[in-house]
């Protein structure tokens, strides 16, 4: 442990010393250790599901969005093997998406090679580009956790974005690097030319990555891992450097986040500087928390909500941002396990047999309270148009509704639906805590 | 359990994106363009604009092809490569085939060569780029193709017409370039070096400067250099916070001489500039506001201030681009096959309500116009910016500025179908 | 060199600004041993805040509002956000800043538009107090200088004179002693967080008018606050002084001398390519001093980690 972690924990006394990590007992216990057996079904629905997904949803937007949300999944895994397995806060880690995004599209544009190079392939090198990366950086910024890796990865995140308007031969500059997908060996007469051939092979390498990612979490590295970040005095006691199983985890994420960097090379055909900058690390930060970075599917779940909301959301509304950080603070308020610690909560009241005694509570609290909700949101909408709208543009639409907001009969509706909605649910809830209490206590038992 | 959350959130989405999909009676326009973020200010002021256009010009007086209507649909790019791609394909999903965008050249780019790519690849669903902003010069040369129109004048016309003006104030010896180390600010600086030279080869470049774009919190160091310098005039295609931070600071530092700018107007900029930048921020535009163009710009601007009090015009190129969109698709009959459109558009004259004659150029799908520096005062000025009083006045005028301007591009025209 | 003087008095304005923010910040990491990211934002809050206050009452009755405000609202975050958020541990804590950031941002947005506003300098303090060799010094500069300095004295004297201070010293190095001697910690935890976050707004209530007053300023200056604490030691108040002047020097005269990367690659005996044009290396061989001025506190700061993890004064590492 380094100086400067003592230091920052000293002041609190309370505490263990403990590492700068998400909460240890919780994410340590839920992973199964030891077994190399994987759980097979799980990932045989969800390859059978991603190549139904496009028959169900034909638009091509869909699936340019389906695509997205494959490479923020990959992406966001990649993250959570720092965050979550490896206890390692990165505030730069669109960096080695980023490089190795650029990198694939130089590798494009090198049409002599690109020629012979069936396009599937093509991810690999962004992989290598990424981990390479990562092998420099990671060889001084994971001799310590906490808040020195914090900042080494915020420091290198800024200089390789600021480097990006500056080095043109590699980044570009402000236009970014652009190239033709098209021009690879066709792949079984596949030239890709169309967005549902890309979604396979995006659809192909995101079942493989997460795999191989599954994989590596229960290698003993991916096991060292979790014990460095939970406690790394005690690794090093074992025989362990804590530092080395750092850097293990820090290239591989490297190496996995340089695979997102392909593919999103592949398929937007293009790689900017907002590909590398601060922002970009950032929303991967927000994704796998609002995941949850507990359990290696939260990110998954992160992943899928986030670019719904980013993608649909902000067609439907200008404010889209504005609901979007409401969640991640109320996430990280209430739900700190995030939306797959949401999910797992409800584990042992199905393992008690217990679930449906919660049905009824829920619908009595969840769906008043969701309504309120929408109430309350519809409400934010209106004061918004209020202030911001041109004179004489009365009209809104809200939920499908148009009505003129400078009349007071919108208010009161809203103002009842929210008010009603979030009252009967604040009246509620003691009975579903009831509930819950009632469905998690085993029969018989004292509590 | 995943699954389960997967699959309503991908339903959710199927219903989303589907549902505005049904209609395609009215000719629809997608506006990709930031509305969200850092630049979403710039984005729904010409948002407002395109829609108050739509309105105005076209719907109220019957539309176009026997009434049809016209329609903007918002998309919001948060200023994103990425994010404009995919509502890209949102839009041409739900039947849009004009795309117009305008703010950062980065995007532009990206839009451009991804509806080259889709028009090549999806023939049955072709669409058009109408650039009404973006003024990076490869647009419109080695970029260039047959499916983008730009509506401004690029980056190279604009300091075409600025350098006469310099060349022609005998007071200018020194001259100092400042500005954004993107492709934009790149291009400003090599186009001022190269025009001064040829134009007014007495004229010294004493400083020719970078500076990080949007991350500089205090312009004092280099408004001190300019000043330093001894320069006569300052040049910078700077813009948003940017300028202002640039702008605000060499005047405060000292500076007395003329400030030529691309962008120093509008979005609150003009207010924040108010007093100080009185008579020394000049800019290069098109479209005459003060004095007003004609009649009917005046009437359509006071229409504009009674819906949008707030507002201002500072873009009435976009009143260009609906303009000669609706008579390009009156002319060829048709507002679905965008070929027949496009072809119209090419070498289209047209007689803008904002003053002089516009030509597309069919070469490269450059528009020729006229171009205006004006002032930043309080005096003579019956529409002002930001509501401050403030407002830009003309001061000279160049005709059809870089009539003749050489252009790279190699157009490349779809078979005819 | 006149011009040497004139840097350094911009340099010491824009340093003692960011040691506003960063005394703040480095107080309230070394009581809570975490990150504020929204810490710029409270900083932002209050520009706004004194914009709509200076309309209303003028430029001084904003100056003293604003920061009340923003300082209040700031215990306000630390009672019902970070305290609940704290049980989770360190991660969670910093996060739920980062998400408050990217909030404030919106809520900005949301009430006052996204246009620049007109928040201007008062017209007592809008006249140019002395020139050196052309080069005019605005008053507003001389003023936001005293202000800083009056603030940083005054600090010093409550933290280090004080009564109330020394308890606040006692209760950031032990807590539970404190505690068990009968004071109140959450409390005196709270207070600092207000106190904290009140100077970041005054820091927003003096910047807002030079530096432009719009949603994106917090962003600009975010992440540079972090960068000035981590150098100059985290939780050490004179460390923040003086990388924040450190900062503030280097940055302004970087920015204003062109010194090129080629000049240095041949003073070190590099020659310069000669077929530059296409040369791999071409653009690290035009960079130019003012290009990269606004990036090296930032390698400042990664190689200060690397070789001096607890900065420039973080005494207690030791």
């Amino acid at each position: 442990m380094s100086q400067i972690e003592q230091a920052k924990n000293e002041p609190k006394g309370a505490r263990p010393k403990e590492q700068i990590t998400t909460d240890p007992s919780d994410a340590a216990q839920r992973m199964r250790a030891g077994s190399m057996i994987i759980p097979v079904t799980p990932w045989v629905i969800a390859a059978v599901l991603l190549v139904l997904m496009p028959f169900i949803f034909t638009d091509n937007s869909a699936i340019t969005i389906m695509n997205q949300m494959s490479i923020t999944i990959i992406f966001a895994l990649a993250y959570n093997m720092l965050l979550g397995q490896g206890g390692m806060l990165s505030f730069g880690h669109a960096v080695y998406a980023g490089v190795g995004g650029f990198f694939c599209m130089h590798v494009m544009n090198w049409s002599d090679f690109f020629a012979g190079l069936p396009l599937p392939l093509l991810p690999l090198f962004g992989g290598l580009a990424g981990m390479s990366l990562a092998l420099v950086v990671g060889s001084f910024s994971t001799r310590s956790a906490g808040t020195v890796f914090a900042m080494i990865s915020l420091g290198i995140g800024e200089l390789i974005a600021a480097c990006s308007v500056i080095i043109v031969a590699f980044f570009g500059g402000e236009e970014g690097v652009s190239g033709n997908r098209t021009y690879a060996q066709p792949f079984f007469g596949v030239e890709f030319l169309q967005q549902i051939d890309v979604y396979y092979l995006i659809a192909f390498w995101l079942i493989l990555s997460a795999l191989l990612m599954y994989l590596f979490s229960r290698t003993p590295v991916g096991r060292m891992a979790n014990a460095v970040r939970d406690n790394p005095e005690r690794a090093e006691f074992l025989g362990y450097s804590a530092r080395w199983v750092r850097y293990y985890s820090f290239v591989a994420s490297g190496f996995f986040a340089g695979i997102a960097g392909g593919l999103f090379a592949i398929n937007y055909e293009i790689l900017t500087e907002e590909n590398l900058n601060t922002a970009s690390s950032g929303v991967i930060l927000l994704v796998t928390f609002l995941g949850g970075v507990g359990f290696f599917f939260g990110p998954i779940i992160g992943a899928i909500a986030f670019t719904l909301l980013q993608t649909v959301l902000s067609l439907q509304t200008e404010l889209w941002a504005f609901y979007a950080g409401v969640l991640f603070v109320a996430t990280v308020m209430f739900f700190p396990g995030g939306l797959a610690g949401l999910l797992m909560m409800h584990v042992p009241v199905f393992r008690l047999g217990k679930a449906r005694l919660l049905i009824i509570p829920y619908l009595k609290t969840l769906l008043p309270a969701a309504i309120g909700l929408l109430g309350l949101a519809g409400l934010v909408e209106l004061v918004f148009h209020y202030r911001h709208a041109a004179t004489g543009d009365n009209e809104m639409t809200v939920f499908w509704t148009t009505f003129d907001s400078h009349n007071i009969l919108p208010w009161v509706v809203l103002i009842a639906i929210a008010g009603i909605g979030l009252g009967i649910a604040k009246k509620t809830a003691p009975s579903l805590l009831e509930a819950w209490n009632e469905a998690t206590t085993p029969d018989g038992g004292t509590r | 359990m995943k699954k389960l959350t997967k699959m309503g959130a991908v339903s959710a989405l199927s219903l989303i994106v589907g549902a505005s999909a049904a209609f395609a009676e009215n000719i629809k326009i997608a506006f990709i363009d930031p509305l969200s973020g850092p630049f979403a200010s710039t984005g729904t002021n010409g948002l407002h604009q395109f829609e108050f256009a739509v309105e105005y010009m076209i719907n109220d007086k019957g539309g176009v092809l026997d009434g049809q209507t016209m329609e903007v649909v918002g998309f919001d790019n948060k200023t994103s490569p990425k994010e404009s791609l995919i509502q890209l394909q949102v839009a041409i999903d739900q039947g849009i085939r004009y795309i117009v965008q305008g703010n950062s050249s980065g995007v532009a780019h990206a839009l451009t060569e991804a509806i080259d790519k889709h028009n090549r690849r999806n023939p049955d669903s072709r669409v058009l780029f109408l650039n009404y902003a973006a003024v990076d010069p490869a647009l419109t040369n080695e970029n260039c193709n047959f499916w983008h129109f730009r509506f401004d004048a690029n980056a190279d016309i604009k300091m075409d017409a600025l350098t006469d003006v310099i060349a022609e104030n005998q007071d200018i010896k020194d001259v100092y370039i400042i500005g954004q180390d993107y492709s934009f600010g790149k291009a400003v600086s090599a186009a001022a070096n190269s025009m001064l030279k040829e134009k007014r080869p007495d004229i010294e470049v004493v400083g020719d400067e970078l500076h990080p774009i949007g991350k500089v919190k205090d312009f004092t160091p280099y408004a001190r250099k300019v000043v330093q310098s001894g320069a006569d005039a300052v040049i910078t295609g700077n813009w948003g916070a940017d300028m202002l931070g640039l702008g605000k600071s060499i005047i405060e530092n000292g500076f007395e001489g003329p400030i030529y700018t691309y962008y120093a107007a509008g979005s609150g900029m003009t207010a924040a500039f108010g007093e100080s930048g009185k008579d020394r921020i000049r800019l290069i535009a098109q479209g005459a506001i003060n004095p007003i163009g004609s009649e009917e710009a005046r009437d359509l601007y006071n229409a504009f201030l009674k819906k949008y009090p707030e507002g201002n015009i500072d873009q009435s190129r976009i009143f260009n681009t609906i303009g000669m969109l609706s008579k390009a698709i009156e002319q060829a009959g048709t507002a679905d096959d965008v070929v027949a459109v496009a072809s119209q558009l090419e070498g289209m004259e047209y007689d803008s309500m904002w003053g002089g004659t516009l030509y597309m150029r069919p070469q490269d799908h450059q528009l020729i116009q006229d171009m205006h520096i004006a002032v930043h005062t309080n005096d003579d000025i019956e529409f002002d910016y930001d509501q401050s009083g403030f407002g830009v006045k003309n001061e000279s005028t160049i005709e059809m500025a870089s009539k003749d301007i050489a252009t790279s591009c190699e157009m490349q025209r779809p078979d005819p179908s | 060199m006149d011009l040497i003087l004139v840097n350094l008095i911009d340099g010491l304005v824009t340093g003692l600004l960011l040691f506003m923010l960063s005394a703040g910040l480095t107080l309230i990491f070394s009581m809570m041993g975490v990150l504020n990211f929204a810490h710029a934002s409270f900083y932002m809050l209050g520009a706004y805040f004194a914009y709509q206050i200076s309309l209303a009452l003028g430029f001084w009755m904003g100056l003293l509002i604003a920061p009340l405000i923003v300082g209040v609202m700031g215990a306000g975050v630390e009672r019902y956000g970070l305290r609940r958020v704290h049980q989770y541990g360190h991660v969670p804590e910093l996060i739920f800043t980062f998400g408050l950031a990217l909030l404030i941002e919106e809520l900005v947005q949301f009430i006052w538009g996204k246009n620049q506003m007109a928040y201007s300098v008062p017209d007592v303090l809008n006249f140019t107090a002395f020139a050196i060799s052309g080069n005019s010094i605005p008053a507003y500069k001389i003023f936001m200088i005293f202000i800083s300095i009056a603030i940083f004295i005054g600090l010093l004297y409550v933290l280090t004179k004080t009564r109330v201070g020394m308890i606040i010293q006692a209760a950031l190095s032990y807590p539970r002693t404190v505690e068990a001697l009968g004071h109140n910690v959450p409390l005196i935890f709270m207070g600092v967080f207000g106190v904290g976050t009140a100077l970041a707004g005054v820091a927003g209530v003096i910047a807002g008018p030079v530096l432009g007053t719009f949603p994106g300023m917090a962003f600009v200056l975010g992440s540079i606050v972090f960068v000035t604490i981590v150098i100059g030691g985290l939780g050490s108040l004179w460390g923040a002084l003086v990388a924040s002047l450190l900062i503030g020097w280097i940055t302004t005269f970087a920015k204003s001398y062109n010194i090129a990367m080629s000049d240095i690659l041949n003073g070190i005996g590099i020659v310069t390519p000669t077929d530059l044009e296409d040369n791999i290396f071409r653009d690290l061989w035009t960079v130019t001093s003012p290009q990269i001025a606004d990036i090296l506190p930032y390698i400042l700061m990664v190689l200060i980690l690397i070789f001096r993890p607890y900065g420039l004064f973080g005494k207690r590492a030791a």
